[in-house]
């Protein structure tokens, strides 16, 4: 029977010839991973279980990233709980301060996911991965602490949308507007419960991190995961990165899908999602005029080098207006270096704006970049919900680096066509 | 299983944040006081007018947003027995079941702030006493009730040493 790379994955996974959606499986997990936030308390699950270790200490690793450098006593004291786990079951992988990044930057590019595994992550954002071929999706605490005690989990298996995007992007626009406009076309629960695979003529033409924005942003339309099929592109990146050996899936012709949905990309243009749900999006050019207190750059969404390099382009040679404060987070420091090394930091500073070490900090309105009452920013982050980066009467707008670039030197919502 | 209460509607997408502002998530472990910010950025003092045994009542798309488990354990510490919703989100849907608060599918149109419920998991019957009608209930597979019944995931492990959903 025909299967999407979906279903063959799972099926893998579950060491059966086929699954069907709806099935429930039992599957091997290849990587499981939690944060500062949820590994604490999957801490205490794992502790309830019962079970010495953890199932392969390859496998298992929880990033302190969200209110790192810590924030304050009390994030410290749950930082130090993933690092005192981290150290007593020997986990190959621990990411200290000055080594980590953001969790969905730093595992790809460190090579502990690629393409054709099956991961679960204490993190709704988890579904990254998809990027690379694999199946990933995020789970809760204690998902996590059963994962982490016995290298399984339970799935149902989803069914599947096919969105096909054809055409030729226009210039500055990419992973992030296809994503904010398919959200808007479906809605935030567009896709709940399912898996969106993403096709089509400007999907191969993709980059890496584009196909990141992508799949990170699948949980914003309820989906269970998002997920790409590889090409030469993935294996030009995961070749002589992934630790593991890889496998390349691809959906077969004529697998069954829920609904298959067309775009013609080349006629989207960079969206802005408006307050207070990422499917309030709508092309920058129907903005309007909107003054805003500052921009944030970064991100598990954004926070990749092309993203730096696309803001950069517009940033060099012009400055942030004087009524914003523009903050800039590399997702890992791996990027930061690279960032640095092309000169695109020297460009950051010297427009005004302010480049952190890498962190989730504001965008879930931790730390570094808290909004106070009335005050908007353009964010290249995932979700604009009320009170996300502070105030319950803050606002966020969600767009593509470039966007927000614009958006800072001209102290409202602005295109980059705007600016050139 | 069966809870007495009355219903505290809200309407659709009620997000994580919503449910437990992301400022709090970090500050402690004690589920217990981050009960008493549950659902405050939509109803502010909200945790106060819950009597024990009540019903969150929800939309579409109910627990959208971020996989934290912080969403479902500060709505069972704020003694709320059980979430009623037309859909929920699926991270907290699976949260929910594995920490051991119950959630209900059923059309919520059928019910208004303040109606007193009777929520009978076992049978699959949600009665609204107050309207006088009963509502019915999609009911959840084999292994989420096992999962509840064992009293949450890290418990059925316990009991197990695995899954066992035979």
């Amino acid at each position: 029977m025909p299967m999407t790379i979906t279903e063959k994955i799972l099926a893998a996974h579950a060491g059966k010839e086929q699954v069907v959606p709806g099935e429930l499986i039992n599957a091997r997990v290849d990587f499981v991973l939690g944060n500062d936030i949820t590994a604490p308390v999957a801490i205490k699950e794992f502790e309830k279980i019962g079970v010495p270790d953890v199932f392969d200490r390859e496998r298992v690793t929880l990033v302190p990233d969200h209110f790192t450098p810590n924030k304050d006593i009390k994030s410290a004291e749950q930082a130090m709980l993933v690092k005192q786990f981290s150290k007593k079951h020997n986990l190959a992988n621990y990411f200290e301060v000055g080594r980590m990044g953001i969790e969905h930057c730093l595992l790809p590019e460190q090579g502990l996911v690629g393409p054709g595994d099956l991961v679960t992550g204490a993190d709704s954002h988890t579904c990254t991965y998809g990027a690379l071929g694999a199946f990933s999706t995020g789970v809760g605490s204690t998902d996590l602490a059963a994962a982490m005690a016995l290298g399984e989990t339970w799935l149902k298996v989803p069914e599947s949308i096919k969105f096909e995007f054809a055409g030729v992007l226009k210039p500055w626009v990419g992973g992030k507007d296809l994503i904010l406009y398919t959200i808007g076309d479906i809605g935030v629960d567009g896709a709940l419960y399912q898996a969106m695979e993403f096709t089509g003529p400007a999907i191969e033409n993709l980059s890496m991190d584009g196909r990141f924005t992508m799949c990170n942003m699948a949980i914003e339309a309820g989906g269970k995961n998002g997920i790409i099929a590889p090409d030469e592109i993935t294996r030009t990146y995961v070749e002589g990165r992934c630790k593991r050996s890889y496998q390349f899936y691809q959906s077969d012709p004529d697998a069954k899908y829920d609904k298959v949905i067309h775009y013609d990309a080349s006629r989207i243009e960079p969206q802005v999602a408006f307050p207070h749900l990422p499917e309030n999006s709508r092309p920058v050019s129907e903005a309007g005029n909107v003054e805003i207190d500052q921009v944030v750059i970064g991100s598990c969404t954004n926070g990749r080098i092309e993203d730096l390099r696309e803001a950069a382009k517009l940033l060099q040679g012009r400055k942030v207006h004087k009524n914003v404060r523009m903050v800039i987070f590399p997702g890992t420091q791996e990027i930061y270096l690279q960032a640095l090394r092309e000169g695109l930091i020297e460009i950051f500073v010297e427009s005004g704006g302010a480049v952190s070490t890498p962190t989730c900090g504001p965008c879930l309105g931790g730390h570094m970049g808290i909004l106070a009452k009335g005050e908007r920013a353009v964010a290249t982050t995932n979700r604009n919900f009320v009170g996300r980066m502070g105030h319950p009467e803050s606002e966020v707008y969600l767009a593509n680096p470039a966007v927000a670039a614009a958006s800072a030197i001209l102290g409202r919502i602005a295109g980059p066509g705007e600016v050139e | 299983m069966q809870f007495n209460g009355k219903a505290h509607k809200f309407g659709n997408d009620v997000n994580t944040d919503y449910i437990i502002s992301g400022k709090y998530k970090f500050k402690t472990l004690d589920m217990k006081e981050l009960a008493k910010h549950v659902m405050e950025d939509l109803d502010p003092g909200f945790y106060g007018k819950v009597t024990a045994g009540d019903f969150i009542i929800g939309g579409t798309n109910f627990g959208c947003g971020s996989s934290r488990e912080q969403a479902p354990l500060a709505i069972k510490y704020a003694d709320v027995s059980a979430v009623l919703a037309k859909s929920f989100a699926r991270i907290f849907y699976r949260n929910a079941i594995n920490t051991g608060l119950p959630v209900v599918e059923c059309d919520t149109g059928q019910i208004d702030q303040g109606d007193e419920l009777t929520v009978n998991l076992a049978a699959g019957i949600i009665e609204n006493k107050t309207k006088g009608a009963t509502i019915p209930v999609k009911p959840l597979p084999a292994v989420m009730i096992k999962i509840l019944n064992d009293g949450g995931l890290a418990a059925h492990f316990r009991e197990y040493g695995g899954f066992n959903f035979d």
